[in-house]
C-alpha cells in the first residue's frame, strides 16, 4: 500500500514538473523574421501571487520597451522579443529561470527581478554565464557592493548585474533625513518583515536615523503573510514612538498601518519603494498621514516620464506600471542601447559572442530615460541617486520633497 | 498602560476565527479521516462571496444591513464550493488509499487559489473589504474595534447552533453515529454519503463567517489568504483534539492567545529579546502545540483514536 502511494506521489511530482518545463520551453525556436536577428530580452519577475501586481507591471513596461523598440528599428537588422517568467517570488524558482535564460543562447540580457532575495540566487548563474542581468527594483545594497559596504569596504559582486533601482543605503539614508529633518520626528518605533529587502532598509534606516540624533524606541519583526498586528501595535503604544519606520512591502504595510491608526495611536507609518504603490492607500483606509520613499523623480512631474504613461495607456495592458514601470522601461531600453552599440561596433550585425559584447557595452550605456539619466557606477548600481518622499493625501500618494540625499 | 487586556483581547480575536475555521477541519476528519487541505481555500472564496455580494449593493448600503446578505452571499459560495469537491474530488477516492485524497486536497487548494487569481476581477492583488465606521468600543480596559464585534458574537452563536443540531436532531445524531462508525451506522439506515456531504456544508458555512469577519477586521481579502489561516485552522484543530467540535474553538483560542502574548510578552524576558515579538510568535505556538502534544496526543479534549488514525 505505501509503496503504491510512493509511486503515486513520484508520478504526480514528474508529471507536474513535465509541464513545467513544456511551459518554459514553447518559445526555444527562434524565429528569424526575415533578415533580421531575433535577440531575446527575458524578464523574471513575480507573475502570480500577492505581489504580482507589481511583478505584471514589470512585464508590461519591458514589453512597451521592446515594442517601441522594434516599432522604430532602434537597432538596425534586429528584432527584439521578451521571454517573462514567472519567478513566485521564490528564489528557487527565480534560480531555475536563470538556468532557463542561460540554455538559451539568443537571450542577450535579462531584466530583473523584483525581489533581492531572488536576486541572490540569480547572480552567481548569470556571472558564469556572462549574462547582462538589470534588476529595476532590487535595492538591497550588498547585492552590488558586498557585505562591506557597510564598513566601507564595497567590493563588486557579480561583473555582470546591473540595477536602475537604487540601493537600500541611499534609501535609507534619504529616509532618515526627511523624517528627521524635515518632519522633525525623533523618536521612533522600527519593523521589518525579514526579507532581504525589508531587514536591509530598515537596517540602513536605523544606521542613518541614529547617526542623525534620532531615537530607536523598540523594534520588532513580523512575518510578511501576517494581515493580523494587533499585538504588535500594542506594544508600540507604550514606547511613545512619534513614527514607525517599517522595512516591507504594501500587503503586511497597510493593514499593519491601520491597525496603528485603530489602535488609538495617531503616527505615520513610513517605508520605502515597497510601500509606494497605488494599493497601500486603497486597502488602508487611514493611510492620511503616512509616508513613503522611492526612487527618481515622481513619474508624472517628469517630461520623460509623460510619453511612458501615454504610451503604455495607449499600449493597452490590463494591469497598472506600478511602482517600477519606469525604472523596469530603464532598464530593458539599457539592454537595447547595450545591443545597439554592440552591434554598431561590429559592422551591422549581432557578434558571434552576443553576450560578452552587450556586457562589454553596459559601461558605455548613457541615455536619457524615463526615471532621469541613466548609466551606471563601478559596481553596476545606477549614477541616478534621485529620492522623493511620499506622503498619503486623500488616499492618494502625494510628492512632498526630492533630493539626492548625501551619504557617508 | 497595562496592555495585557489589549492582548488578551487580540488573541481571543484572532483565536474565535481560528477556532471558526478550524471546525470544518474538525467535522470532516472526524466523520471521514479526512484533512481537507483545502479548508483554507473554502474560507478564502468565502470571503470573495461576501465581497462580490456588498459589491453589487447599491450605493450608501449600510454595512451593518448589508452583513446578513454577505454571510449568505459567503456561505453559499463556500458549501457550493465545498460539496462539488466532496462530490467530484474526495468521493471517488474513499475507498484509496489515505494518502490519494490528501494530495488531491493539496492540489484542489492551488487549484482553488490560481481559478480565483485568475477570474475574480482584479484578484491579483488584496481587494479592500469594507469596514464599520466609528472608533473603537472599550470593554474591560481592551480597544475593541467595531469589525471585531463580529466575530465575538457570531463565534459563540456558531458553536451553541452547531452543539444543539449535533446532539438534539436526526441528523446531527447520524453524524455522530456516522463518525463513531460508518458501517455499522449505514447498517442501521444512516445515508452515510449525505451526512459527509452534510459536515462538508456545515465547514464550510463556518469557515465563510470566519471569512466575513477576516475582511472586516482586516480590511482586505485576497486569493493567498487562506493558505496560513488554514494551516493555523489546522493546527487549533489538532490542538483541541480533532474530531471535536468544542476542542477545534478552544484549540482556537488558545492559539490565539499563545500569538498574542508571544508577540507581547516574550521579548520583554531578559535575555529573550532576540526570541520575541511578531516574527517569533508562530514559533512559539507552534511550540505550546507540541508541548500539548506530547503530554495529551488526543489533544486537549480529544478521544483516543489509536484504532482509527
Amino acid at each position: 500500500m505505501r509503496q503504491r502511494s510512493l509511486i503515486a506521489i513520484t508520478a504526480a511530482l514528474a508529471a507536474g514538473s513535465l509541464t513545467l518545463t513544456a511551459c518554459g520551453s514553447r518559445d526555444d525556436s527562434s524565429s528569424g523574421g526575415g533578415d533580421k536577428t531575433t535577440v531575446v530580452i527575458g524578464v523574471d519577475a513575480p507573475l502570480t501571487g500577492d505581489l504580482s501586481a507589481l511583478g505584471l507591471g514589470i512585464q508590461n513596461s519591458a514589453d512597451l520597451a521592446v515594442k517601441t523598440a522594434n516599432k522604430s528599428e532602434y537597432v538596425k537588422g534586429v528584432e527584439f522579443k521578451l521571454e517573462p517568467l514567472d519567478d513566485q517570488a521564490q528564489p528557487s524558482v527565480g534560480q531555475q529561470n536563470a538556468q532557463k535564460f542561460i540554455s538559451d543562447k539568443d537571450v542577450l540580457g535579462v531584466v530583473g527581478p523584483l525581489n533581492s532575495s531572488v536576486s541572490q540566487q540569480m547572480q552567481k548563474p548569470f556571472a558564469d554565464a556572462g549574462l547582462t542581468q538589470i534588476s529595476p527594483a532590487n535595492t538591497g545594497t550588498e547585492l552590488t557592493q558586498g557585505d562591506g559596504w557597510k564598513t566601507g569596504n564595497s567590493v563588486r559582486q557579480f561583473k555582470t548585474f546591473f540595477r536602475t533601482a537604487t540601493t537600500d543605503e541611499v534609501q535609507g539614508a534619504f529616509a532618515a533625513e526627511y523624517l528627521y529633518s524635515k518632519a522633525g520626528i525623533k523618536k521612533v518605533y522600527l519593523i521589518d518583515d525579514q526579507k532581504t529587502y525589508g531587514a536591509g532598509l530598515a537596517a540602513s534606516f536605523k544606521a542613518n536615523y541614529t547617526k542623525l540624533g534620532g531615537k530607536i524606541v523598540g523594534s520588532d519583526h513580523v512575518n510578511p503573510d501576517d494581515r493580523d498586528f494587533n499585538s504588535v501595535v500594542a506594544k508600540i503604544k507604550k514606547t511613545g514612538a512619534e513614527a514607525l519606520y517599517y522595512g516591507g512591502e504594501y500587503p503586511a504595510a497597510a493593514p499593519l498601518s491601520q491597525q496603528l491608526k485603530d489602535s488609538g495611536q495617531n503616527i505615520p507609518l513610513m517605508g520605502g519603494d515597497g510601500i509606494y504603490s497605488g494599493e497601500f492607500p486603497k486597502l488602508n483606509k487611514k493611510a492620511d498621514g503616512d509616508l513613503a520613499t522611492s526612487v527618481g523623480k515622481p513619474v508624472e512631474q517628469l517630461d520623460s516620464a509623460k510619453e511612458f504613461i501615454k504610451n503604455y495607456e495607449a499600449g493597452g495592458y490590463k494591469d497598472a506600471y506600478e511602482a517600477y514601470g519606469g525604472l523596469t522601461y530603464d532598464a530593458t531600453w539599457a539592454i537595447i542601447e547595450a545591443v545597439k552599440i554592440a552591434v554598431e561596433g561590429n559592422d551591422g550585425k549581432v557578434p558571434s559572442d552576443g553576450r560578452k559584447a552587450v556586457l562589454d557595452a553596459m559601461a558605455k550605456v548613457k541615455f536619457d530615460g524615463v526615471t532621469g539619466t541613466i548609466s551606471f557606477d563601478e559596481f553596476g548600481d545606477t549614477t541616478n541617486t534621485m529620492m522623493t518622499a511620499y506622503k498619503v493625501e486623500n488616499s492618494a500618494w502625494t510628492p512632498e520633497y526630492s533630493a539626492s540625499p548625501k551619504l557617508g | 498602560m497595562n496592555e495585557l487586556p489589549q492582548q488578551l483581547a487580540n488573541g481571543l480575536i484572532l483565536g474565535a476565527m481560528y477556532g471558526l475555521i478550524a471546525i470544518g477541519y474538525t467535522m470532516v476528519y472526524g466523520i471521514v479521516q479526512l484533512i481537507n487541505f483545502a479548508h483554507g481555500e473554502i474560507f478564502m472564496v468565502g470571503g470573495f462571496g461576501a465581497l462580490t455580494i456588498y459589491l453589487w449593493m447599491p450605493d450608501g448600503f449600510a454595512l451593518g444591513a448589508a452583513i446578513p446578505l454577505m454571510i449568505l452571499g459567503g456561505v453559499i459560495v463556500s458549501v457550493a464550493v465545498a460539496t462539488a469537491a466532496e462530490r467530484f474530488a474526495y468521493r471517488p477516492l474513499r475507498t484509496a488509499p489515505r494518502l490519494a485524497p490528501l494530495i488531491t486536497a493539496i492540489g484542489l487548494s492551488i487549484v482553488l487559489q490560481q481559478v480565483v487569481w485568475m477570474w475574480y476581477p482584479d484578484a491579483k492583488k488584496d481587494h479592500p473589504f469594507p469596514q464599520f465606521e466609528g472608533g473603537p468600543i472599550e470593554i474591560l480596559g481592551a480597544n475593541i474595534q467595531r469589525g471585531d464585534l463580529f466575530v465575538l458574537i457570531a463565534a459563540p452563536l456558531c458553536m451553541f447552533a452547531l452543539g444543539l443540531f449535533v446532539t438534539k436532531t436526526r441528523s446531527g445524531r447520524g453524524m455522530q453515529a456516522t463518525a463513531q462508525d460508518p458501517d455499522t451506522a449505514k447498517l442501521m439506515g444512516i445515508n452515510t454519503d449525505r451526512i459527509i456531504v452534510m459536515a462538508f456544508a456545515i465547514g464550510a458555512a463556518f469557515a465563510a463567517i470566519a471569512a466575513v469577519a477576516y475582511g472586516l477586521k482586516n480590511g482586505q481579502v485576497g486569493f493567498r489568504m487562506g493558505f496560513l489561516m488554514g494551516l493555523k485552522a489546522f493546527t487549533a484543530a489538532v490542538l483541541g483534539g480533532i474530531g471535536n467540535i468544542y476542542g477545534a474553538m478552544l484549540g482556537g483560542v488558545c492559539l490565539g492567545v499563545a500569538e498574542a502574548l508571544a508577540t507581547g510578552y516574550i521579548g520583554d524576558i531578559p535575555g529573550m529579546d532576540l526570541f520575541g515579538g511578531g516574527a517569533w510568535k508562530d514559533v512559539w505556538a507552534f511550540s505550546l502545540l507540541i508541548l500539548v502534544l506530547l503530554f495529551r496526543p488526543q489533544g486537549l479534549l480529544g478521544e483516543r483514536v489509536a484504532d482509527r488514525a
